[in-house]
């Protein structure tokens, strides 16, 4: 019988099988931020166990770090400690550490990728649930707890038990306009929050081939939003020449014993899946997510449900109270939701080419005067150095936007980045629970191009009209 | 045999969905201990404003919440619907469930991370199925003073009115919960099969390893 893509990278690297049919799985990479680590190194210290293999090890500060006047440090004394703590660790342990100024910092997930860290084949673990971003690159990436941090540093391994394959293929292509982001809310529409749960999700189609890698990154970030443990995505020639020439790339000497390896990195024609999706891309229009659950999504050019057409009473309830919590009424239409704040920033849509879609948007235009707030965060220090090479940072400085230093910012508002009560925002990132962005704050989640356009007009519009 | 009996009050919150911001907000997460994070437990819900590490003490709870209500200020079993735990992997929501001192948590599924957080943690996770849940609300409903009791090595939860429910539940995560684990002393047992794992790859694969 023929293998996955999952079944592949999972057999290369399973150690053991154990009694209770979880497997001990070897780790080739890991990720280290400063929010869900210091527990883990105490613990460490505390049964004087040592790190196993601390070349596998690259650590940054992201998700409390400012995105303004960096170089006058960090001016919240607990954040302060938290990112202090993270050095000290690192300096302790002789692990990679990317500093808050230097130009490799930036979010983990975008990172990772963008400095050949994350390889085809690879399995890459982190304390952060977005860590499913790096199966665009066919690696096997899964997020962690602390526990699992402490495990991993101490013993390369983890205990886990092997999750059930699904596919979902996406036929044809894309609109104009109509983004990776669409495809992944759209999907997670479809197959509900829980609907890749204890699943592995390999994408597929041509929709999925014809995509660049940051666009995939886009879609496995959120696969994690479907309930699924990881994404994954076939190697092909897009992988090859994304991994080739970065900076912790394989040496040149081994290149093509690794290429040769990585070519085998896709799912036997004869593989089976416990389960299939089929969508067309054809279909999507843009979407945008009106509740506080990723999977509370419609079409742009659609309404806000209205409850009381609900059966189901538990999700009449839910829908209700999704509709209290973000102020809006049933059956109101998209475009006549109106913004106070834009976000364009996340592990979600931070790349460049999120930004050059923004920026094309935005290019001679300005932002609605009843726009409070809008800003871009580049998703790492490179990203931010190549869109002021291309002039993206003008466009959106002259928009009135504001341009920030890397981070996860107002993604999670750890940092002062934040929603203040009753505020609503487009925003490109990944979650619109209730407080994700600030308490009391209401999220929208789009894609850049279009908090972009709703950042102009002041409320949502279906750019795909323009 | 050792055995664990979890029994106690029961807080019922019939919301499928709960997430870990839900759970514990982002601020909470700025702390480098892993104790005292129950007094946050649900702190969006539980209190008049927003706190912060060092800014929590002189807050009015919110009464129509129900930890600040009796008797389930003092509970041991939690029961939500569908899918708890959804979210961010932070283990911060463990810690604060544990810390306020839930020690077991019934629902019809729960989030993976959280899944696996929670068992590394001593926390009891019991999947039932929808009509098993949906009794459980209803008795509830009509006698706050409920109080189940777990039976771990029994994989029995019995309640009043002669209410006995059988659970599944794997045979590690129930060890776990019955014996608490060291994982890492488990896994270092097999320290020597890691090595020979490790050094076949860097054969194979040396890309792989940055000591080259
Ligand atoms: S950008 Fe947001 S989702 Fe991504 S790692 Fe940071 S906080 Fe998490």
């Amino acid at each position: 019988m023929g293998k996955t893509l999952y079944d592949k990278i999972w057999d290369e690297h399973q150690i053991a099988v154990n009694s209770d049919d979880s497997s001990l799985l070897y780790i080739d990479r890991h990720l280290v931020h400063e929010v869900t680590s210091p527990q883990a190194f105490e613990g460490l210290k505390i049964d004087q166990r040592n790190i196993w293999n601390k070349n596998s090890i690259y650590a940054v500060s992201d998700h409390n770090v400012p995105t303004s006047a960096r170089d006058q440090g960090i001016e919240d004394k607990i954040s302060k400690l938290q990112v202090d703590t993270l050095v000290k660790n690192c300096k302790e342990n002789n692990i990679t550490y990317f500093d808050l100024n230097d130009v490799n910092q930036g979010i983990v997930h975008v990172i990772g990728p963008e400095l050949g860290i994350t390889q085809p084949g690879m399995t890459l673990v982190c304390g952060d649930s977005h860590t499913s971003t790096h199966g665009a690159l066919a690696a096997l990436a899964f997020g962690i707890g602390t526990s699992d941090v402490e495990h991993v540093l101490a013993t390369q391994c983890i205990n886990v038990k092997k999750a059930k394959n699904m596919k979902i293929n996406i036929k044809n292509n894309l609109r104009a306009f109509v983004t990776p982001k669409d495809v992944i809310l759209y999907v997670i529409k479809k197959i509900g929050t829980s609907g890749g749960t204890a699943h592995t999700i390999e994408f597929a189609g041509k929709c999925i081939s014809d995509m660049s890698i940051e666009g995939r990154m886009t879609i496995c970030n959120m696969s994690i939003e479907a309930g699924a443990k990881s994404g994954l995505v076939a190697f092909d020639d897009k992988t090859f020449n994304y991994v080739i020439d970065r900076e912790h790339t394989p040496e040149t000497k081994h290149i093509d014993v690794a290429t040769k390896y990585w070519e085998t990195l896709r799912s036997d024609a004869n593989a089976t899946f416990d389960s299939t999706y089929e969508f067309d891309a054809d279909l999507i229009v843009p979407q945008v997510s009106w509740g506080t659950s990723p999977e509370m999504t419609v079409d742009v050019t659609g309404n806000i449900p209205d409850p009381s057409e609900i059966e189901d009473p538990k999700k009449r309830d839910a829908i209700a109270r999704a509709l209290n919590y973000m102020g809006l009424k049933p059956n109101q239409s998209i475009d006549s939701i109106t913004l106070d704040k834009v976000f364009i920033g996340s592990c979600t849509n931070s790349r460049i080419e999120d930004l050059r879609d923004a920026a094309s948007i935005l290019e001679g235009k300005k932002v609605a005067n009843t726009i409070k707030q809008a800003m871009v965060v580049p998703g790492s220090g490179l990203v931010k150095i190549q869109a002021e090479k291309e002039g993206l940072d003008k466009i959106f400085i002259d928009s009135g936007f504001e341009w920030r230093e890397p981070g996860c910012s107002m993604c999670l508002g750890m940092n002062d980045d934040s929603l203040s009560p009753y505020e609503r925002c487009a925003s490109t990132s990944n979650r619109n629970f209730e407080g994700r962005q600030g308490d009391k704050g209401r999220t929208h989640l789009v894609s850049p191009a279009m908090a972009a356009m709703a950042a102009v007009k002041g409320h949502f519009c279906n750019i795909t009209d323009l | 045999m050792k055995n664990k009996i979890i029994s106690g009050q029961v807080i019922p919150i019939n919301q499928a969905n709960i997430d870990t911001d839900a759970i514990i907000p982002k601020q909470y997460l700025k702390s480098i201990n892993k104790s005292g994070f129950g007094k946050f437990l649900f702190d969006s819900l539980r209190y008049s404003r927003p706190g912060t590490l060092d800014d929590y003490e002189d807050r009015e709870p919110n009464m129509d919440f129900i930890l600040n209500k009796e008797p389930f200020s003092k509970g041991k079993i939690l029961i939500a619907n569908d899918n708890f735990g959804c979210g961010s992997s932070r283990e911060h929501a463990v810690w604060a469930i544990k810390d306020f001192g839930i020690e077991a948590i019934i629902s019809t599924s729960f989030a993976d991370i959280f899944s696996r957080n929670s068992f590394k943690n001593g926390i009891l996770l019991i999947s039932v199925n929808k009509d098993v849940l949906k009794k459980l609300f209803k008795e509830i409903e009509s006698n706050k003073e409920y109080i189940l009791s777990i039976n771990v090595l029994d994989q029995s939860i019995t309640g009043p009115k002669n209410l006995t429910v059988r659970f599944e539940i794997n045979k590690s995560d129930k060890e776990r919960i019955i014996h608490g684990y060291d994982d890492i002393a488990i896994t270092l047992k097999r320290k020597n099969q890691i090595i020979e794992y490790e050094q076949k790859m860097k054969k194979n694969k040396p890309w792989l390893f940055n000591d080259e």
